[in-house]
């Protein structure tokens, strides 16, 4: 055991130099953020601008916008005509594409190094000149709803889980999806966006961030002659929309065909942003490695070996969002066990947490994940700068990276049981189950031979 | 003149940026191929090892591959499952066990400071050679195993895809889904597993792939340690030909679903397949470069018709699909698979044009150096070479190889190996509701 701690604390030594010693942090006049952090192994280069903008900006009627809007980047400036963006990047031999979240909207390519200005004046262009035609949007809503369709209508785990979320949540704007209700997206329009583009698209809203093989002081130079001179925007926060306090739990079902029933329980809980005391925030995050850390943590251990009650079962805290979250069990039982054995299988793991304290392998193990974790996470260029930008975007900086493995290793037992027995109550629980409903298929596959007719 | 000399300045360029890791390559006393590319940068290693031992290998138990796999770390050399994982996890180690068509493998990151890596490769080994197949686990992954047969029954991507590779390869082993169906999770035992296990996880039957901080004796020595209690066994037997299809089918399954999933294609590809850059060149541009492809232009850019549009070649031991694929709304499914097939027959017709045969070539040279910007992307590249034994210089040769690709031999190669008059369409989605 004593080695085992000790051992640690050698990887240790080494972990928060990676983040502080290799990035810079610059201001652009116009307000723009720019970090840029250095990754010398290979010759290539991440860039991704970020915006203060996604779902949980919206208001109910036009949900999904910021996704819908994320698509239509691609559509076009004066200067370059709709699908030259993509064009130019994939003839400089580089990977690009978008990403929309409740807290951000983040667009990325990753080049040989020497091409980098290749996506800063395009990304520049796009910030500020974006047209927004008509028939581009018609259509392109067209193909958002066919990825609503694919991603949520048709897969009945989805479809739960964004029922889940909007039962949790009932005047956060966390309550609706990232991809937008159906209906919204139905009746959205061109001039919607255009309102929703200069509303939030400005150097002074964004965060530029560069991770790879590169000198900072380059990488500066040349964002100040792409983005420099851009204009700013006066950009009004949202209201904070804060939760309303619930009051009891709230339970829902959701019919589908499927073959599986499916468990989704939450509980509200903040996030590092929104929590009275930081160390809330991590005992949260030691307390979901307890429970879902591996195989050898306890629902592995016990209720997918041990009692077998579960096919699969997950927790999940994210300590990184803007406003309160849920911390979050899931799962599907095993079979010849019912949703209500999985649910008190799962209340019973939550029980254990709060009456006994967590052992001290158990705590030692978690440590030592996240020590070797902060390691294993320098090998990807792409998840670096993805860090880096959450943290920016959400209102944190980027320098909480550093503080993470040590906070973590700071948090003891006493905490973890602690931030169990005040978060994961009744009052703050909300449960969805997936009630299966028979998929009518019909008759067996139909096989034509060269359109034929016969029934295989 | 003047398009060459563009080309020939970006192969410059290109081949200034693209230095690929050297590899090491020998073999283990026991037979395994080791692969090693040394990576200094990180105190991390990766370790793949790679066994002929895919579903392939199934015989009459579809399923028996996937199942071996996953029982690996269920009890080893006197451990049990809980032993493993403590042992693992508590030295920050990561431990991955997965199986396709072609191979089963079992992987391990770890930090390189001996105080995590000796015990980590210690239970590494003994997963590798000294599984113990626990009675009550092989049960309960088996339920496991039939939990996810149903799981596919309510995913009409998945039910799509198993249609797929059953039309396209009938009786041959690659037809079967890798993780069985019902009946044969069923009918499996024990002893098949320990049959399964002993004739495929050996050492002539297995490469080992090595990227992280070491040197090459110090690889030696881990290999050393890793197979000392593999047998050497011998390699797996040839599979079957895979016969090409004779005619046209159509297969049309319903679905409660509000979109229809659309596969269509046949058998494409193998690994070392002399047409591998015309056709791997050929089909970016047709489908396989992503918002730039003909197809997402002709089916996402211009009509809004699905969120993702592809086609891709995916080459294994013995020729692997071809395979285009879409997803629509139940209404425009004829619609989208006419637009489908109509964009293939132009491709197969004309071939590229010279722009499009250039960006592509700029696209995938130009982004050479993306493909091997991690030691997990090293590791999967030299893990593949060695399991298929294409040449060490494969990467290398490879932007050479691209460029020298040219629109006559794509138009022959697709005219040759494609048939869009044989392949099979799978359709999977609501059919009455048009």
């Amino acid at each position: 055991m004593m080695k085992r701690i000790l051992m640690a604390g050698l990887i240790l030594c080494c972990v928060p130099a990676a983040w502080a010693a290799q990035t810079q942090e610059y201001s652009l006049k116009n307000g723009m953020k720019v970090i840029v952090k250095e990754d010398h192994r290979a010759p290539v280069v991440v860039s991704q601008v970020w915006y203060k903008v996604g779902s949980g900006y919206e208001t109910n009627g036009t949900t999904g916008i910021s996704h819908v809007l994320e698509h239509m980047m691609f559509k076009g400036t004066k200067k370059h005509p709709a699908g030259e963006f993509s064009r130019i990047i994939s003839q400089n031999g580089g990977q690009e594409n978008a990403f929309t979240s409740r807290d951000y909207t983040a667009y990325f390519q990753t080049l040989e190094k020497s091409r980098l200005p290749v996506a800063f004046e395009l990304e520049a262009d796009r910030m500020r000149n974006l047209q927004l035609p008509e028939e581009e949007f018609i259509k392109e809503r067209k193909v958002v709803m066919e990825e609503r369709r694919m991603r949520t209508e048709d897969d009945p785990n989805s479809l739960t889980s964004e029922q889940f979320t909007a039962a949790v949540f009932v005047n956060s704007p966390y309550h609706h999806p990232v991809i937008g209700w159906m209906n919204d997206l139905e009746n959205l329009t061109a001039n919607d966006l255009r309102n929703w583009y200069a509303k939030w698209y400005a150097p002074n809203n964004a965060t530029l961030v560069v991770v790879g093989d590169v000198k900072p002081e380059e990488v500066l130079k040349l964002a100040e002659k792409y983005f420099g001179r851009l204009p700013t925007s006066e950009i009004t926060p949202p209201k904070p929309q804060r939760e309303i306090r619930q009051q009891g739990v709230r339970r829902i079902t959701v019919k589908a065909p499927a073959e599986l029933p499916y468990l989704i329980m939450g509980y509200q809980a903040p996030t590092l942003r929104t929590a009275a005391e930081d160390w809330e925030a991590y005992a949260l995050d030691v307390l979901a490695g307890v429970l879902d850390g591996g195989d050898s943590a306890r629902f592995a251990r016990n209720l997918i070996r041990g009692s077998q009650i579960a096919a699969g079962v997950g927790a999940g805290y994210n300590l990184y969002a803007r406003a309160d979250d849920v911390f979050t069990f899931a799962g599907t039982p095993a079979q010849g066990h019912g949703i209500g054995a999985l649910e008190q299988a799962i209340l019973g793991q939550i029980k254990r947490v709060q009456d006994e304290p967590v052992s001290q392998e158990e705590l030692d193990r978690i440590k030592t994940q996240v020590v070797s974790g902060a390691i294993y996470e320098l090998d990807s260029v792409f998840y670096q700068a993805m860090k880096i930008g959450i943290l920016e975007t959400i209102g944190l900086n980027w320098r909480v990276l550093d503080d993470y493995v040590a906070r973590v290793r700071a948090v003891t037992a006493e905490q973890v049981q602690a931030v169990a027995r005040k978060y994961l109550v009744e009052d703050r629980l909300t449960v969805a189950v997936l009630e299966p409903q028979p998929i009518d298929q019909g008759q067996a596959p139909r096989m034509m031979k060269n359109g034929g007719g016969h029934v295989r | 003149m003047y398009v060459k000399s563009i080309i020939i300045l970006w192969a410059l360029v290109a081949g200034a940026a693209q230095a690929a890791p050297k590899i090491e390559h020998w073999v283990a006393a026991n037979g395994a191929r080791v692969y090693f590319v040394a990576a200094p940068e990180l105190p991390i290693v990766d370790i793949q090892v790679a066994f002929d031992a895919g579903s392939a290998r199934d015989g009459n138990f579809p399923g028996l591959a996937t199942l071996t796999n996953l029982l690996l770390d269920d009890g080893a050399a006197g451990l049990n499952a809980d032993q493993i994982a403590e042992g693992l996890e508590g030295v920050g180690a990561s431990m991955g066990a997965s199986s396709s068509r072609d191979m089963a493998t079992v992987s391990l990151r770890s930090l390189t400071d001996p105080a995590q890596l000796k015990p980590a490769i210690e239970i590494f080994k003994g997963v590798l050679s000294q599984p113990s197949f626990p009675k009550d686990a092989f049960e309960r992954e088996r339920k496991q195993l039939l939990v996810g047969v149903s799981a596919r029954k309510q995913s009409p991507e998945e039910i799509a895809d198993e249609l797929f590779y059953q039309g396209l390869y009938g009786e041959h082993p690659y037809a079967h889904h890798p993780d069985g169906s019902d009946d044969s999770l069923k009918s499996l035992t024990a002893e098949n597993v320990l049959m399964h296990f002993q004739a495929y996880y050996v050492g002539k039957n297995a490469v080992i792939a090595i990227v992280g901080a070491l040197d090459r004796a110090a690889a030696a020595d881990l290999v050393g340690q890793l197979t000392e209690g593999m047998p050497a066994g011998l390699p797996a037997p040839s599979l079957p030909e895979v016969a090409g299809l004779a005619e046209g089918k159509l297969v049309r399954q319903n679905h409660p679903s509000t979109q229809t999933h659309i596969l269509l294609g046949q058998p494409g590809l193998s690994r070392g397949d002399p047409d591998y850059f015309p056709l791997y060149v050929g089909n970016h541009m047709l489908g396989g470069s992503g918002l730039v492809s003909r197809i997402n232009e002709e089916i996402r850019e211009k009509r809004g018709l699905s969120y993702s549009a592809y086609s891709y070649f995916m080459p294994m031991r013995l020729p692997g699909p071809y395979i285009l694929g879409l997803q629509t709304r139940n209404e425009s499914s004829d619609e989208a698979l006419g637009v489908l097939k109509q964009t293939l027959g132009d491709f197969i017709a004309k071939g590229p044009t010279a722009e499009e045969l250039k960006a592509s070539k700029q696209n995938i040279t130009g982004g050479f150096p993306l493909r091997l910007s991690s030691n997990r992307k090293i590791l999967d590249h030299i893990a593949m070479i060695g399991f298929y034994q294409l040449p060490l210089d494969y990467l290398d040769t490879f932007n050479a190889r691209v460029e020298a690709v040219t629109i006559e031999q794509i138009r022959a190669a697709f005219q040759q190996r494609i048939h869009p008059d044989k392949m099979v369409t799978v359709m999977v989605g609501n059919h009455g509701q048009k």
